[in-house]
């Protein structure tokens, strides 16, 4: 089984986040970026199938500006075998959406065989949640989306999905989409020898247009904006004036 | 083990524990300082079975911090993208946090 396995790079989780004062959109420039946490998670899977000897190879694919190469050495250090780096203009790739992705794995697996194709379940930049139900469409395989726990067998996957209030679970035939929810594994960490080690995997680099991957974006960002601030609590100097606030607020009776 | 190959076994512990104090919560200048500090300590000695030691010490450190980074990403995104339904679980991740979180203070008594 070769598994391809997309992995998207977004500013870090831990860094704040901020929008633009033209609010256009939030500041990237000079911010840390990583792979995307759920991303990760379906490498994780990936590589431990691989681990079983369950699955033959790991190849990792991102589609961005060029910048997503830093992404694509953390997944080779992360156990992948092979990357596949779809570029386009760093100007466009703020533009992207998922059905732009789906293509060029659509691609990507037009050109070369693969059995499965893993995917985080979102984005946490965009949380758009749509990349593995359009390409799981546009190739017309089955989809197993939101997988906490995956056990091959034979050309079948039987995967427990999360669902609203329980556990649902599926066999799907190979060739099939999966993505990956939070409790699927846990992700391990890109160790500095195997960074080292990383550098001499493949890269593949290939230009969306030379695929003739249309870009175009469908949808038009309006305005992105900030949560709305909480507002800052107030002391109080003792328990009576408590009590006195609590009941102009009606919180309490009289 | 050679003293070379002690020699060697303490520069990649102090470039792997240089590499993971890039992304330490409090700052990686904070991390830094205090890693450089803990090794300085130590510069002078020379049993190399106290240094292997110490090496193993360092080692521990740098599972305890893999540990500390993944849980706190999971903590985030779980925060994030879940209601914390069962408590239960919850409680018990943070009682493991907790216990991460009093380790890696520790790492200042290493080579």
């Amino acid at each position: 089984m070769r598994v391809l396995v997309g992995v998207k790079r977004v500013v870090d989780y831990a860094v704040k986040v901020r929008v633009k004062p033209d609010k256009t959109g939030v500041i990237t420039e000079g911010v840390q970026h990583s792979i995307n946490p759920f991303d990760e998670i379906a490498l994780e899977e990936a590589v431990k199938l691989k681990e079983k000897k369950a699955a033959t190879e790991v190849v990792a694919f991102s589609m961005g500006g060029p910048k997503c190469q830093e992404v694509l050495r953390t997944a080779l250090a992360k156990g992948a075998d092979k990357a596949i780096h779809i570029e386009v203009p760093d100007a466009d790739a703020s533009k992207l959406e998922p059905l732009h992705v789906a293509r060029a794995l659509k691609k990507i697996i037009e050109n070369d065989k693969f059995d499965a194709v893993f995917l985080g379940k979102q984005a946490i930049d965009d949380d758009a949640n749509q990349t593995g139900s359009l390409i799981a469409g546009i190739l017309d395989w089955p989809q197993a989306l939101y997988a906490s726990k995956v056990e091959p067998d034979g050309k079948y996957l039987k995967v427990t999905r999360e669902i609203d209030g329980g556990l649902d679970t599926i066999k799907v035939s190979l060739p099939a989409v999966l993505s990956a929810d939070l409790r699927l594994n846990e992700p391990r960490y890109a160790t500095l020898p195997n960074i080292m080690k990383a550098k001499k995997k493949p890269l593949e680099k290939k230009s969306a247009k030379d695929l003739g991957i249309d870009v175009t974006p469908q949808t038009k960002v309006l305005e992105v904006s900030e949560p709305p601030v909480r507002q800052a609590g107030g002391f109080v100097d003792d328990v009576s004036a408590l009590i006195t606030k609590l009941k102009e607020k009606g919180f309490i009776k009289a | 083990m050679s003293s070379n190959q002690l020699r060697q076994r303490v520069v990649d512990l102090y470039k792997t524990l240089h590499y993971m104090g890039r992304e330490y919560p409090t700052g990686s200048k904070w991390f830094h300082d205090r890693l450089k500090r803990a090794f300085m300590k130590n510069v002078e000695e020379t049993d190399p079975q106290k240094i292997s030691k110490m090496c193993d010490h360092g080692d521990f450190v740098v599972k305890e911090l893999e540990a500390m980074y993944s849980l706190r990403k999971y903590r985030a995104m779980k925060q994030r993208y879940y209601d914390e339904q069962d408590e239960e679980e919850a409680l018990e991740r943070l009682r493991q946090l907790k216990k991460l979180a009093t380790n890696p203070s520790r790492d200042q008594s290493k080579s």
